[in-house]
C-alpha cells in the first residue's frame, strides 16, 4: 500500500487563470501537485490540460494566479531556468544529432567533465532500456525509442517535476500498454514528480496517483482513481470516466444519515449521501456503473430485483455487454457480464431479471 | 507476346512514363548546354589565327591562360567578388527569412514572399542602370549624405569598383537566397526550439544548437544559387564595375569578340567552372554533416 497521506507539494497552483484574446482557456485553476506524484491531467481535447502544462513548464504566460514550483514563484521565470523538463507529444528529438546527442543534449551546463556525461548518458539510456544505442542516428528511430530518448534526455537533468504531453498517443495499442506500465515503474525508479496530460481516461486510471478531470478550463475533480470513478462529481465526470448509466430519480426525503430514493426501472433506495444537499427534495439522476448491475440467471436470489427485456447484446470474450429495457424506465441501461462456464449469453428480446446494490449508486442533483 | 503489344506494356511503366516526361527538356538541355559545352571545351584545345582555326590539339592556350598573371588576377578578383556578393547576400537573407518564418502570421507569409519577388518585376538590366543611378557622383545617396552633412565631398568608393558590383549583385540575388533559406526554417518542427528551451537553453544558444543547423540545407543552396552564378556575370561588373571591378566574364567576352582568339576564350571559361566547381564541391562536403541524411 501507499502512503495515503498526502506528500508535501512541489507544485502549488494559485486561481491559475488564461485568456487567448477573449478565448478563456483556464478558470481558476487552484490545485497542489505533490512530492513524486504520478498526477495526471484528463479532459476531452480543448478542455485546457495542455495549456497548463505548458503554463507549469514556462511555455504559456499565465493572466492571473500563480504556479509555485517547490516554493518559488515561477512568475517570469523562462523554461530554461525551470526545474522542469517536458517529453513533447512528437518527442521532440533533435533531427540533426545522434541518440547519445539528444540525450546528452542539456548537460553542456552542467559541472560534469566529458567522461562522466558520457556515463551518464549511458545511464540514461540504459534506464529506459535503450543501452547501445547511442551512435544510432535520431531519425532512425521507431515511435516507441524516439520516446524513450525523450524520457532519457529529460530525466538526465534529473528535475523537480517531469511533464509529460500526451507521450503515448502516438503509439499502437500493445506498444502503449507496454509504455503505460513502464512510465509508472520508471517514476517509481528516479522517485520525481510526473504529470501527464491525456485524454485518454483508462489511461490515465491506471498510471496516477491522482487525476485532475478537466472541462472548459476547469477543474471538475480532483481525485484519486478509485474515488474518481466510485464516486463522480458530476454526471460529466462519470460519463467521461468508464461507462455510467444514468436513470431519472426523485428525491423523498432524508432519514438520519441517508437519503431516500425513488429510482425509475428500480425502485426504492436509501443512499449514504455526502454530494447532495441533506433533504432536499425534487428531481435528480442516478449514476450505475454496467458492473454493479447483476443479470440473475435462473435459480439466483436476491434483495432488490428489476426487471426488463434484452435490447442488445455486445460479446467481448471475456465480458458480455448487454443494453436492457427496464420496465418502467426510460432508455435502456447497460450492464456487463463475466462469463463464466455454464453461465449461457442472453438473446435480443429476452426477459431478465436484474439485481442492483445501493451502495454502489451516484445521486445527482 | 506481339511487339506492339509489349511495347505497349512498356509504355505503360512508371519509368516509361517518366522517360516520355522528361525527354523534351532532356532534349533541349542536350541541344542547348551539352553540345555547347562540349564545344567549349574543344576549342580549349585548338587555336584561332584571326578568322581560322587550327585545329591540331594543343595545351598552349591553358598554358598563357595560367601563367599570365592578369588572367589569374581577374580569376581570384571575380572569386572574392562572388564570395563578397554571397557573404553578404547570405547574411542579409537569413534575418528576413527568419522574421517570414518566425514571426509573421502564417496567413501573411505568402504575401511577404510575394513583396520580396518585387525587386523581379523590372529587368536586371534596367535594375543595374538604377545603382548606376543612385550611387553616382551626383545620385542621391551621395546627394543625402551631403545634405545631411555627414560627408563633405561625394563617396568615391561606391561607384566603378568592386564595392559597387557587391552591391547591385546582393540586391539581384537577394530573393534566390531568401527562399531556400526560408523553405528550410518551414520546415523546423517549433517543438525542437521549446525542447531545447526546456533542457536548459537561451535563445541565443538554442538558436544556435538548433535553428541554424537545421537550416544549414536552406543556407548552403542560396550560398551555391548566388555564388555559381556571380562568378560568371558580366553585365554588372561592365555597367557600374569600372576597371576595378571588371571580371573574369569580361575578359572572357573580350577574348571571343575583340580579340578574335576564342580558343583562349574557351580556356579562361574552363578554367573559371573548373574553379566554380572545386569550391561548390568542397562547401558541400564540407557541409555534410548537418546536410545529409533524411529530415
Amino acid at each position: 500500500m501507499r502512503d495515503t497521506s498526502p506528500p508535501p507539494p512541489i507544485i502549488t497552483l494559485e486561481g491559475v487563470e488564461k485568456y487567448y484574446g477573449d478565448y478563456h482557456a483556464l478558470r481558476g485553476i487552484s490545485a497542489e501537485i505533490g512530492q513524486g506524484e504520478f498526477f495526471s491531467l484528463l479532459g476531452p481535447s480543448g478542455c485546457g490540460k495542455t495549456t497548463l502544462l505548458r503554463a507549469i513548464a514556462g511555455f504559456e504566460d499565465i493572466s492571473q494566479g500563480r504556479i509555485l514550483l517547490d516554493g518559488r514563484d515561477m512568475e517570469g521565470v523562462p523554461p530554461n531556468k525551470r526545474p522542469t523538463n517536458m517529453v513533447f507529444q512528437s518527442y521532440a528529438i533533435f533531427p540533426h544529432l545522434s541518440v547519445a546527442e539528444n540525450v546528452g543534449f542539456g548537460l553542456r551546463k552542467s559541472s560534469l567533465s566529458a567522461e562522466e556525461k558520457k556515463t551518464a548518458v549511458g545511464e540514461a539510456l540504459e534506464m529506459v532500456g535503450l543501452g547501445g544505442y547511442g551512435t544510432r542516428a535520431a531519425h532512425a528511430l521507431s515511435g516507441g525509442q524516439r520516446q524513450r530518448v525523450a524520457l532519457a534526455r529529460a530525466l538526465i537533468l534529473k528535475p523537480k517535476v517531469l511533464l509529460l504531453d500526451e507521450p503515448l498517443s502516438a503509439l499502437d495499442k500493445k506498444m502503449r500498454e507496454q509504455m503505460q506500465t513502464e512510465l509508472r515503474r520508471l517514476q517509481r525508479q528516479v522517485g520525481i514528480t510526473f504529470i501527464l496530460v491525456t485524454h485518454d481516461q483508462e489511461e490515465a486510471l491506471i498510471m496516477s496517483d491522482r487525476i485532475a478531470v478537466m472541462f472548459e478550463g476547469e477543474i471538475a475533480q480532483l481525485a484519486p482513481p478509485q474515488e474518481l470513478y466510485r464516486r463522480p462529481a458530476t454526471r460529466r465526470v462519470g460519463e467521461f470516466i468508464g461507462m455510467m448509466n444514468f436513470l431519472p430519480a426523485e428525491v423523498q426525503g432524508a432519514q438520519g444519515d441517508l437519503v431516500e430514493v425513488d429510482v425509475a426501472g428500480l425502485g426504492r433506495a436509501k443512499l449514504a449521501q455526502d454530494q447532495c444537499p441533506m433533504g432536499a427534495a425534487g428531481k435528480a439522476s442516478i449514476g450505475l456503473r454496467p458492473e454493479s448491475l447483476t443479470l440473475l440467471f435462473d435459480g439466483q436470489g436476491a434483495e432488490r430485483v428489476a426487471a426488463g427485456t434484452v435490447d442488445e447484446v455486445t460479446y467481448y470474450g471475456d465480458m458480455t455487454y448487454y443494453d436492457i429495457q427496464l420496465d418502467g424506465a426510460p432508455g435502456v441501461v447497460s450492464v456487463s457480464m463475466r462469463n463464466m462456464p455454464g453461465r449461457r449469453v442472453l438473446e435480443r428480446g429476452d426477459r431478465a431479471d436484474l439485481a442492483w446494490d445501493p451502495r454502489a449508486m451516484v445521486l445527482f442533483c | 507476346m506481339g511487339l506492339s503489344t509489349r511495347l505497349r506494356r512498356a509504355a505503360r511503366t512508371e519509368s516509361a512514363r517518366g522517360l516520355a516526361l522528361v525527354s523534351p527538356p532532356l532534349f533541349y538541355a542536350l541541344l542547348m548546354l551539352a553540345a555547347p559545352l562540349g564545344t567549349i571545351l574543344l576549342f580549349s584545345f585548338w587555336t584561332q589565327d584571326f578568322l581560322t582555326i587550327d585545329r591540331t590539339f594543343t595545351l598552349d592556350n591553358y598554358r598563357e591562360a595560367l601563367s599570365d598573371p592578369l588572367y589569374g588576377e581577374l580569376l581570384f578578383r571575380s572569386l572574392r567578388i562572388a564570395g563578397a556578393v554571397t557573404v553578404v547576400t547570405v547574411l542579409l537573407a537569413f534575418p528576413i527569412a527568419y522574421f517570414v518564418s518566425f514571426h509573421v502570421r502564417p496567413d501573411r507569409k505568402s504575401l511577404w514572399l510575394f513583396l520580396i519577388t518585387i525587386p523581379f518585376w523590372t529587368s536586371y538590366l534596367i535594375r543595374v542602370f538604377l545603382w548606376r543611378v543612385i550611387l553616382a557622383f551626383d545620385g542621391p545617396v551621395n546627394g543625402t549624405l551631403m545634405g545631411l552633412g555627414i560627408i563633405d565631398e561625394p563617396l568615391s568608393w561606391i561607384l566603378y569598383n568592386a564595392n559597387a558590383v557587391v552591391i547591385t549583385l546582393a540586391h539581384a540575388f537577394a530573393p534566390f537566397a531568401i527562399l531556400p533559406i526560408f523553405v528550410s526554417l518551414e520546415r523546423i518542427d517549433r517543438s525542437l526550439l521549446e525542447a531545447a528551451r526546456d533542457l536548459g537553453e537561451n535563445r541565443v544558444m538554442t538558436f544556435l544548437r538548433v535553428t541554424l543547423p537545421l537550416a544549414m540545407p536552406g543556407v548552403l543552396a542560396a550560398t551555391l544559387i548566388v555564388f555559381i552564378p556571380t562568378i560568371g556575370d558580366y553585365v554588372t561588373p561592365r555597367l557600374v564595375g569600372g576597371s576595378g571591378g571588371t571580371m573574369i566574364a569580361n575578359m572572357i567576352q573580350t577574348q571571343f569578340m575583340r580579340l578574335n582568339n576564342a580558343p583562349l576564350g574557351s580556356t579562361l571559361a574552363v578554367i573559371a567552372m573548373l574553379s566554380v566547381t572545386v569550391i561548390s564541391v568542397a562547401l558541400i562536403l564540407l557541409t555534410r554533416r548537418w546536410t545529409r541524411g533524411p529530415r
